[in-house]
């Protein structure tokens, strides 16, 4: 028992794994319903379900941004914005240029929705370019689209906010309707798990995952072993970039709009954070999908949680920020080493007493 | 000779994660001495530098030095070099992307009275250290341009500087070539005479026996006993490091002229890469084992990687088996069958935090593109290597940088073996191995050359390569300025090198 113990704790994943059980504990102490589900109106209700939903967003993103940190060494910090401007792109393209609001879709929203997910690759295919031929710094290379992404959407939106007051086009970011049946499940929900799923299967079934770690690590020994490091660095930020599409494509169906200033604002941060958080590091190579995912669920955790217990939206960011700083010095290798010579003394104290 | 003790290190023990480095090695220091530790690799040299200069805190042992009570406990880098025990390690730890002035004075910059770095004063400094060292070099350049050398130079000149009661030295010669070993051995025998004490790692039997006073040696962890060099064959020092009586050297002198194939592998004309080599001819048949001599940075390494197509040939062409090929990148040059260990392991080779495994199959899972190979057959194959070239590791699944440098070689290596080429290219695959492990690699290229395989040969121990190859091109200043054959000694190829080539045909 006490060896399953000491080998569950020495997994790479615990830590992440024990600080989202953390915050969820505290939940649950503060309100014991935190865990009831149930279901009314046909679909699920209950706080967990609430951040999974909500959580999808992160999630997705933290695919993509797990993959260009590993490859660059660097951070994706546009996916936000592309996130704006591919949720833009959909409804411009869905509405017709120009249109505030419309009942009546100008194309077959399937259409609009794949074209606004590749707009998300087509972005990341930039930053590839940028990052990858051209060598610049993956920060300053991405920083052109975080600035320019939300000024593009608005200019694909003529300066307004564009409502899709379409049924159908509310399924994505809420709960699908076919016929009679209706899926008692949030869409984002399903749709992160097959962005995850698609990821982890070719990671896992391909030799991308190893290439990716591979150039991560050392991007000159890769090229001499016969890797083609720039077209890695640039699959990559393409599935950033289509990451940041799917995002941004449920958030607007979310609120059956675009609004070209507040999707996808400040999601880069939190993508980068989950990345973290999942005990991954940033400065590339070796990394963990099923860390960054856990470590976006547990950003949207602390956000439910601090929602739910009436803490204001002025103030929540700070209480945000403890304990953020709190589980990044828990999992800091500095800290580590502390605890594991503590650990030690303590055996040593132990056996000399006996 | 003062008999003074300066340091002492008694029963010190480090283990990491299944593998015992370190059990109860000792040694012992006297005033103004230089002392050799030696040992195969991973007997534990590095492990027991680190221990004592902070990078790693040992198990359990006790460290003391003359001048302080009690043990010692030294927990960091610094704290070392304030007691006065400096290093230079084997692979440059500097910064390349700052001058050679600032890599100098890291930490402990000239201020003016304002408290801003004075620049002057300290490049000023910096040319005066490099000229005492007689390396009349533009301190103000990124230490980046320099070549290896000049950049261990650098590293060692800056410890120097610092005030030092203990210098060690990890295998600072390994990258430098004859004349910069003497220019070393000189400001050696000058720290010597300031009563400077020097830990000197090397692989060099050679370099041993010019400059130490006494010989520590270990095995396995484990102290075998400390020796006066000049009371110390040769014989029995490496006896005394292998733990058996050593013929193997002995084993593999050359049998007579070497079969050459009739098949011609690779011919180049006029390959170039402007800025690094000259155009070059080049021709290899299976079967033969081809040396690439010259001073370091004669453009040994910048021909093969042309050929391999690391740096893209601007001019000629190449024709490889049969056909005519042109490399853009090193893929190409994997798929038709060729195979690069470059000679700087750190930056080129070894891909750590990725385990023995992954570092195997990496080459030939290229060669395969996005289509894993089975985890089965990995293993299989890995395992295989493992055993063929006797790879020290835990397991298959410990990261490469757990291991020792010798054997991280071999992990390199077994990445090439395992896509069977045609034509393997080794650049100094036996620098900073020891002795033991150089033999290995000197039989298993013979075998490998026996069985059809091409391979060229790069090595700064001219020794090694008489050994081995039928064959040498000579470089100099980044031109293939000759190529000798036949009845090759040690002195011919050093008059070929150094330009009065009597008996070189050139080319």
């Amino acid at each position: 028992m006490r060896k399953l113990l000491e080998k569950i704790t020495k997994t790479k994943l615990f830590l992440p794994f024990f600080c989202l059980l953390l915050v969820l504990l505290i939940n649950l102490f503060k309100s014991p319903s935190f865990f009831r589900v149930s279901v009314s109106n046909g679909v699920l209700y209950g706080r967990i379900i609430d951040i999974l939903n909500r959580g999808s967003e992160i999630a997705i993103l933290a695919v993509g941004q797990t993959l260009a940190v590993a490859v660059s060494c660097g951070t994706d910090i546009s996916v936000g914005s592309v996130m704006s401007l591919s949720a833009c792109f959909t409804c411009m393209l869905l509405a017709g240029f120009g249109v505030h609001s419309t009942t009546v879709l100008q194309m077959p929203m399937l259409i609009g929705i794949v074209a606004g997910i590749l707009m998300g690759g087509l972005c990341g295919a930039f930053n590839g370019v940028l990052v990858s031929k051209l060598k610049i710094q993956p920060m300053i290379a991405t920083l052109i689209l975080f600035v320019a992404g939300p000024a593009i959407g608005l200019l694909l939106c003529n300066n307004q906010m564009v409502y899709i007051r379409y049924d159908q086009y509310k399924y994505l970011g809420n709960f699908l309707n076919i016929g009679d049946w209706k899926c008692p499940i949030p869409t984002p929900i399903l749709v992160t798990v097959l962005v995850v799923a698609v990821i982890a299967i070719i990671l896992r079934k391909t030799s991308l995952g190893l290439y990716v770690q591979s150039v991560g690590i050392n991007r000159r020994a890769s090229r001499l072993l016969g890797i083609n490091s720039d077209k890695i660095v640039f699959i990559c930020y393409v599935i950033a970039g289509l990451c940041a599409g799917v995002a941004g494509v449920v958030a607007s169906s979310r609120i059956y709009s675009a609004d070209p200033n507040n999707i996808g604002l400040h999601f880069e941060l939190d993508s980068i954070l989950a990345v973290t958080l999942g005990g991954n590091s940033l400065s590339g190579g070796k990394f963990s999908l099923t860390g960054s995912i856990i470590g976006a669920y547990t950003i949207q955790a602390i956000n439910t949680t601090l929602l739910a217990m009436g803490v204001s939206t002025d103030q929540a960011p700070v209480i945000k920020a403890v304990i953020v700083i709190t589980i990044v010095a828990i999992q800091a290798p500095v800290f580590k080493q502390w605890w594991a010579g503590m650990k030690n003394r303590r055996q040593a104290e132990a056996k000399e007493l006996s | 000779m003062a008999e003074k003790i300066i340091l002492t290190l008694r029963e010190i023990d480090k283990s990491f994660p299944g593998v015992r480095a370190l059990d109860r090695a000792q040694m012992t220091l006297r005033e103004g001495e230089i002392h050799a530790l030696m040992g195969e690799n991973g007997a534990g040299k590095s492990t027991l530098i680190k221990c004592l200069t902070g990078v790693y805190e040992c198990d359990c042992g006790e460290i003391r030095m003359d001048g302080t009570e009690g043990t010692l406990c030294i927990h960091s880098t610094q704290e070392a070099q304030k007691k006065g025990i400096v290093t230079v390690y084997q692979e440059v730890n500097l910064c390349l992307n700052l001058s050679v002035a600032e890599n100098l004075f890291i930490g402990r910059e000239p201020k003016t009275k304002l408290g801003f770095v004075d620049w002057k004063a300290m490049n000023r400094m910096s040319e005066k250290i490099m000229g005492e060292h007689r390396f009349n070099i533009d301190v103000t350049k990124m230490l980046g341009d320099y070549s290896l050398a000049i950049q261990q130079m650098v590293a060692i000149a800056r410890v120097v500087d610092i005030e030092a009661k203990v210098l060690i030295l990890d295998e600072p010669t390994s990258s430098l070539d004859d004349k910069e070993v003497e220019t070393l051995f000189e400001l050696m025998r000058q720290l010597k005479a300031k009563g400077v004490s020097i830990v000197f790692v090397t692989h060099f039997l050679d370099q041993v026996y010019a400059i130490t006073d006494r010989i520590t040696v270990l095995r396995n962890g484990a102290f075998v006993g400390e020796y006066k060099t000049t009371e110390l064959p040769r014989v029995k020092l490496v006896a005394a490091m292998l733990g058996k009586d050593f013929d193997d050297l002995a084993a593999i002198k050359p049998e007579g002229e070497s079969i050459v194939g009739e098949k011609v592998i690779v011919k180049a004309e006029g390959l170039s890469h402007s800025g690094t080599i000259k155009p070059f001819d080049f021709t290899i048949h299976n079967s033969e084992i081809v040396g690439i001599t010259g001073l370091l940075g004669s453009g040994r390494s910048e021909m093969v990687r042309c050929i391999y197509g690391a740096d893209r040939s601007q001019t000629g062409k190449m024709v490889f088996k049969g056909k005519k090929v042109k490399f853009k990148a090193p893929i190409d040059a994997i798929k038709a069958g060729m195979g690069y260990l470059p000679d700087d392991r750190k930056a080129d080779g070894c891909i750590n935090g990725l385990s023995v495994r992954e570092n195997i199959i990496l080459a030939l899972q290229a060669r395969r593109g996005l289509s894993m190979l089975p985890r089965d057959k990995q293993e299989i194959l890995v395992d295989q290597f493992i055993e063929l070239l006797n790879i020290k590791t835990a397991s298959r699944e410990t990261p490469i940088n757990q291991l020792s440098g010798g054997n991280q070689q071999k992990v390199i290596l077994a990445r090439w073996l395992c896509t069977k080429p045609d034509f393997l290219i080794l650049d100094e695959p036996t620098r900073g191995i020891d002795i033991g492990t150089k033999t290995e690699f000197q039989k298993l290229m013979l075998k490998l050359a026996s069985e059809g395989m091409s391979v060229v040969f790069i090595s700064s121990e001219i020794e090694e390569m008489l050994r081995t190859c039928s064959r040498m091109c000579v470089m100099r200043d980044g031109e293939k300025v000759s190529e000798i054959s036949g009845q090759m000694t040690q002195e011919s190829v050093m008059n070929a090198i150094a330009g009065g080539g009597s008996n070189a045909k050139t080319t």
